[in-house]
């Protein structure tokens, strides 16, 4: 028999102990189960390319809009309609769970769309990573992890600002931060999806944040209760994960009345979303890279 | 003969209706430096990314490192160094750090990673740019360093596409003066290019491929003498006139052809040939005599010329 008809046979069964097949088993036992990890470590070195971004926005985030919207735009709405008109409570508390919410979704913004375009065609890492023993959902799945962090980060220092502001009555209130960021994640889940299937940016990322995302947080209970629209209109908020969140959010931070099954609708809902995202991102990347 | 590190039975690749490869088989032995040599498009790129588990095939066997990449495509990759055709450096990160992120991906301890970093940017002359950002780097910087981070788990094959495409000869010298020293150290090379020198220089056997398929398979001189003549007459009459000039001289040599710009006679001794020419009352602009050279056996296999 030659050798390669020995080499063909031999890899039906195990590698011999010893040999360098068998030695490659072994050690990359270790990528496999870490892998993902290694992909974040990676996203967040990279960050620290555009860490100044990320930490200004961070703490300028919180501080423009709940000054904006919380007490600018409060004072108008207090006086006009009472201290507790909105959803019971002030507008500040009202509006900093809902602004809290779209700031993991801005995260998700950031960090679903360009990095991944770029992962996959102006800087090719995702090839670069799958050349090494790295498959393509570790990849989706770093990407998330690191993006879950960044947000956790993001949502923590804008729950310190509603802290500050007074925005926050219930105990439980810290709760709404990871509420925020299975919101951000939910949505971003499905960006990220849908920005691995591009393989050419035609504007196609600029109309998402144009025509999704703005009209999302605008018409999403986000700044008035969603009953306040027509209910033609409703229908947006009902699909958009920044309402479920939003609400969600509300029942932490001040204790908003809602159902418990509807609560529980909210969390399916964006957990639902972010399975979904997640799964579908993973076979586009691992569709990509198998060329 | 030792295990092969690389067995390709039958290997095909289909995309839709269209068969970049279609049906390649070959053996690489450990140490044991492989060229693939044909023009773009031939189906090297998409046989080197079959071979490093990340293209699945569509019909055939594929055996590396005694592993089928179907199964067990991240404990191959694990054990394989790989430089792309195009660089696809982190841009985001500095020159040191694209070893270390990479170094992690095969699980490998980061003092171990960082103390192979080091010895790899003393490898790929790069010690001065160890805190560079890689878009200040010369193109032969990029790709010293693409293969400085291919080394960083020390592979056992390191598969290398077309390393030296869109380099000056300076830069070109130096790589391959790099991989020179990997292949006397015994590590095993795959690599592809559609330069003849580079597979003289580089390979110690190599397939003529193209379309597909392989046209030709041995050592680069051993494919020089099968086929091919030792010397090569090139003559030039200006374009207009060659194909008349080949019609008057059709006989010389062992075999002649007749290219745009030129005409190639192949013959045992180059010079007597031309004599011949010139005693005929031809005078041509130029004449060169030259060894022959796997660009010849490529004319000869296809009919046609490698870079065109």
């Amino acid at each position: 028999m030659s050798a390669a008809q020995r080499a063909l046979d031999a890899a039906q069964t195990a590698p011999p102990p010893g040999s360098v097949g068998d030695r490659a088993i072994r050690s990359t036992r270790r990528t496999r189960r870490w892998g993902s990890w290694y992909v974040a470590e990676h996203r967040f070195l990279s960050l620290r390319a555009y860490a100044q971004t990320v930490v200004v926005t961070a703490i300028g985030n919180p501080v423009i809009y709940l000054y904006a919207m919380g007490v600018g735009l409060a004072t108008l709405v207090d006086a006009n309609l009472g201290a507790d008109a909105v959803g019971g409570v002030s507008y500040l508390a009202f509006v900093a769970p809902a602004l809290l919410c779209s700031a993991a979704i801005a995260v998700a913004g950031d960090e679903f769309t360009y990095p991944i375009m770029l992962g996959f065609k102006w800087n090719p890492v995702f090839f670069a990573m799958n050349a090494a023993p790295i498959q393509p959902g570790q990849i989706i799945n770093g990407i998330v992890i690191a993006v879950a962090v960044r947000m956790f980060v993001t949502c923590g220092i804008f729950y310190g600002f509603m802290l500050l502001f007074g925005a926050v009555s219930a105990a439980a209130g810290f709760v709404s931060v990871f509420v925020a960021v299975l919101t951000g994640l939910g949505f971003g889940a499905l960006l990220m999806a849908y920005t691995a299937t591009l393989t050419e940016d035609t504007g196609q990322l600029a109309m998402v944040m144009r025509f999704i995302v703005l009209p999302m947080t605008l018409f999403s209970g986000t700044f008035f209760p969603l009953a306040v629209l027509p209910v033609w209109l409703q229908w947006i908020g009902w699909i958009s994960p920044l309402w479920h969140g939003a609400e969600l959010a509300r029942v932490f931070s001040y204790g908003a009345n809602e159902p418990v099954w509807l609560g529980m609708l909210h969390v399916l809902y964006l957990g639902a979303l972010l399975a979904l995202g997640w799964i579908w991102a993973r076979r586009i990347t691992a569709r990509r890279l198998n060329k | 003969m030792p295990e092969p590190v690389i067995v390709a039975q039958n290997l095909v690749k289909k995309y839709k209706d269209f068969a970049a490869v279609a049906g390649v088989s070959f053996e690489v032995a450990p140490g044991e430096s492989f060229g693939l040599l044909g023009p773009n498009g031939a189906g090297k790129s998409t046989t080197m990314r079959m071979v490093g588990a990340v293209s699945t095939r569509t019909g055939g066997d594929l055996r590396v490192l005694g592993l089928d990449p179907n199964r067990h495509g991240p404990e191959i990759r694990s054990r394989l160094g790989v430089v792309p055709q195009a660089d696809n450096l982190d841009t985001e990160l500095r020159v040191r750090e694209n070893l270390l992120v990479y170094g992690r991906y095969f699980g490998l301890p980061r003092a171990q990673v960082a103390r192979r970093a080091d010895e790899l940017l003393a490898f790929a002359q790069l010690e001065d740019k160890a805190k560079a950002k890689v878009d200040a780097l010369s193109g032969g910087m990029k790709r010293r360093l693409t293969i400085a981070r291919a080394l960083i788990n020390d592979p056992s094959i390191l598969l290398l596409d077309e390393p030296t495409t869109g380099l000056d000869p300076q830069a070109r010298h130096i790589l391959w003066d790099r991989l020179f020293r990997l292949k006397e150290q015994g590590t095993t090379l795959l690599l592809t290019t559609h330069y003849m020198d580079e597979a003289e220089q580089l390979c110690d056997r190599l397939v003529v491929i193209d379309k597909g398929v392989i046209m030709a398979e041995g050592a680069p001189a051993q494919l020089i003498r099968t086929y091919s003549s030792r010397e090569v007459l090139e003559v030039r009459f200006g374009s207009d006139l060659n194909a008349d000039v080949a019609a008057q001289i059709a006989g010389m040599g062992d075999r002649i052809e007749v290219l745009p710009d030129r005409i190639l006679i192949y013959s045992e001794n180059g010079e007597s040939e031309l004599v011949r020419i010139v005693e005929a009352g031809l005078t041509p602009i130029t004449s060169l005599v030259r060894r022959s050279s796997l660009e010849d056996v490529f004319l000869r296999l296809t009919g046609r010329t490698l870079v065109e």
